[in-house]
């Protein structure tokens, strides 16, 4: 009986390597949409989320209340909120027999921008207020001697820690394009509408086409670098 | 650079990185806003068996369907059976396809499914590794198990199963039922594996442990074709394999159900059965794989040509004599009437008449 040769890892990974820049370069059309929708997706919930994480930072870090802590110390655990626990509740919320069913949000790509939007929160507001708290607070002493009003100087400060604010937005943005839990939960993976990368990479391996997989994983690790590089490159630049 | 951009003090680089990433997030909203366009089409949610996506086979009913009716937008979600009955009951599907017929009677007796119809057939196999260590080749699948379990006892084989509550998992209880073994009972012995996995991920799990276990043959074919597995299939075609899909709409009348898609997934359950449906069925597989993946079920039941699968199929998949007990069927019109059947009917037949001459007719029709 002859045997017969499964794939080695080597062979499967330079296949996948090459796989991945044929895709990109033959502009396969499924392929471009996965990820464009992958960045939309996760862009739009890790700006959604700032709107409401760099002030609740804001307050955390600048004002003093009782509790405080314990807010803070909320925050720092729900960074590694499991994704599928999330994904799960979210689902139980969102569904048509839910309480918020009538919005039929659910299998929709705003479901998904919505569960990221959540998941990063406690990301953007535990790296913000770490980034807030750790600017020079002489710096606060000195605006009020020159006359700031108490918004003005939190202004000042969050200037001065702007890129540690960037810096806390591009974490949570990692955090969300790279996720899996919260959008196969909310999305379905529904081909052309919302297949993202992780959930088609999840789908490939699930259908046995590791190739594809690794193809696509390096397409999600390409992004996920050069955001990286270029965010280094604007920071390390003088001013 | 120019005064006004001094309150932000962008260098040269940082400015045009800015516009760089402006300009990629513009294209980026004009390429994926088309997409989420609220568009004219109704939507249909089709809740899954994995088995059947992991083939490949429902984004062939998609395009063909999604072609005929240009208005409609079907979208499958494959959650394994026990979730997708979940996720209809719940009305976030508006029909399931599924193949485990005793969760589609407690379906259908719930009063969360109406109108269900068995679309295809055909056997799940039994595969295992080519040196066959516990000698089941060719045995009836009860033999097989009881050899594979003796063997397992004395260290000699392992078993994987899928573990989670999907129709083929569902199908390897009643076998090991069948030889008066409980999965609790199989749990504490240590040659069997849970997977907790869908079919591929379980038969990869069985490929590296060189194990036996229950597959749907879609899932096993596409996989020993991509060089993923090397097992082998050593039991196939047999009573006890048989496995039958069906699909049923979710009920209108069910509280849970007010906003479910009831006119489409009813669109989608006649273009099944119809004849281009059932052509589906029969042609998938043969290109890829030299062999039909399914058994049309319509077919075979208008032209009565096998017997003895169809009175499997009676035994295993109908209740109370019928694919759809009329207590469950919703204004289901001509769905359980073969319009083209070689059987004589009456002269005095009349179809779309009065209900009562209706349900006389339809009584003389011996196969539903």
């Amino acid at each position: 009986m002859d045997h017969r040769e499964e794939d080695g890892v080597l062979d499967l990974i330079s296949e996948g390597v090459i796989r991945a820049i044929q895709l990109i370069l033959s502009g396969d059309p499924e392929v471009y949409g996965i990820t464009a929708l992958s960045l939309f997706v996760s862009i739009s919930g890790t700006l959604l989320s700032s709107v409401w994480s760099v002030p609740i930072s804001a307050a955390l870090a600048l004002r003093n209340f009782p509790g405080k802590r314990a807010v803070k110390g909320l925050f720092n655990a729900l960074i590694g909120i499991p994704t599928v626990a999330l994904g799960l509740c979210l689902y139980l919320l969102l569904s048509r027999s839910g309480p918020l069913g009538l919005l039929q949000l659910l299998y929709t790509p705003y479901a998904i921008i919505i569960g990221q939007c959540v998941l990063v929160t406690p990301i953007i507001v535990s790296f913000t207020t770490s980034a807030l708290e750790s600017v020079d607070p002489d710096l606060r002493t000195l605006a009020r001697t020159l006359g700031a009003s108490s918004r003005q100087t939190d202004a000042v400060v969050l200037r001065e820690a702007h890129w540690g604010v960037i810096l806390a937005v591009i974490a949570a943005f990692n955090r969300a394009f790279a996720e899996l839990g919260v959008a196969m939960m909310l999305g379905g993976n529904i081909r052309n509408f919302t297949r993202i990368l992780t959930t088609a990479i999840a789908l490939q391996t699930a259908m046995g086409e590791i190739a594809l997989s690794i193809a696509l994983s390096i397409i999600l690790l390409a992004i996920v670098i050069s955001l990286s590089i270029i965010i280094n490159l604007a920071r390390k630049s003088p001013r | 650079m120019s005064r006004h951009l001094s309150r932000f003090a962008l260098n040269r680089l940082q400015a045009s990185i800015l516009i760089v990433i402006v300009v990629c997030g513009i294209f980026l909203v004009a390429y994926t806003i088309p997409w989420l366009s609220v568009s004219p089409r109704t939507r249909l949610i089709v809740s899954t068996t994995t088995s059947l996506y992991e083939t490949g086979f429902l984004d062939v009913i998609k395009t063909n369907f999604e072609a005929k009716y240009p208005n409609m937008k079907v979208s499958f979600i494959s959650q394994g059976t026990g979730f997708a009955i979940q996720t209809a009951m719940r009305g976030d599907a508006d029909m399931i396809l599924v193949h485990d017929p005793p969760s589609e009677y407690r379906f259908l007796n719930g009063s969360y499914g109406v109108n269900r119809k068995i679309l295809a057939d055909n056997f799940f196999i039994i595969v295992g590794p080519s040196q066959d260590s516990a000698g089941i080749a060719g045995k009836s699948p009860a033999d097989a198990l009881r050899q594979i379990r003796s063997a397992g006892l004395e260290g000699r084989a392992v078993w994987v199963s899928r573990g989670d509550n999907s129709g083929t998992y569902s199908k390897e209880v009643s076998l090991w039922k069948s030889v008066g073994l409980s999965i609790q009972q199989l749990r504490t012995e240590k040659w069997y594996l849970e997977a907790g996995s869908g079919m591929t991920a379980t038969l990869q799990l069985a490929n590296e442990k060189r194990a036996y276990t229950l597959s749907d043959i879609g899932t096993y074919l596409s996989n020993f074709d991509k060089h993923n597995i090397d097992l082998v299939t050593l039991i196939q075609a047999n009573k006890s394999l048989l496995n039958v899909y069906s699909a049923i709409a979710d009920n209108p009348h069910n509280a849970n159900m007010t906003r479910s898609n009831y006119a489409g997934a009813m669109q989608l359950i006649r273009y099944l059965v119809s004849d281009e449906g059932q052509q589906l069925f029969a042609n998938y597989g043969v290109s890829n794989y030299g062999q039909a993946l399914f058994q049309p079920y319509v077919s075979l039941a208008k032209s009565q040509s096998n017997q003895t699968l169809l009175g499997w199929i009676r035994e295993l998949a109908f209740f109370q004599g019928s694919e759809c007990p009329p207590q469950f069927r919703n204004n289901a019109g001509d769905l359980y009437l073969l319009r083209e059947s070689t059987l004589t009917l009456p002269s005095s037949y009349v179809p779309h008449s009065s209900s009562w001459t209706w349900t006389i007719e339809r009584r003389t029709a011996y196969w539903t």
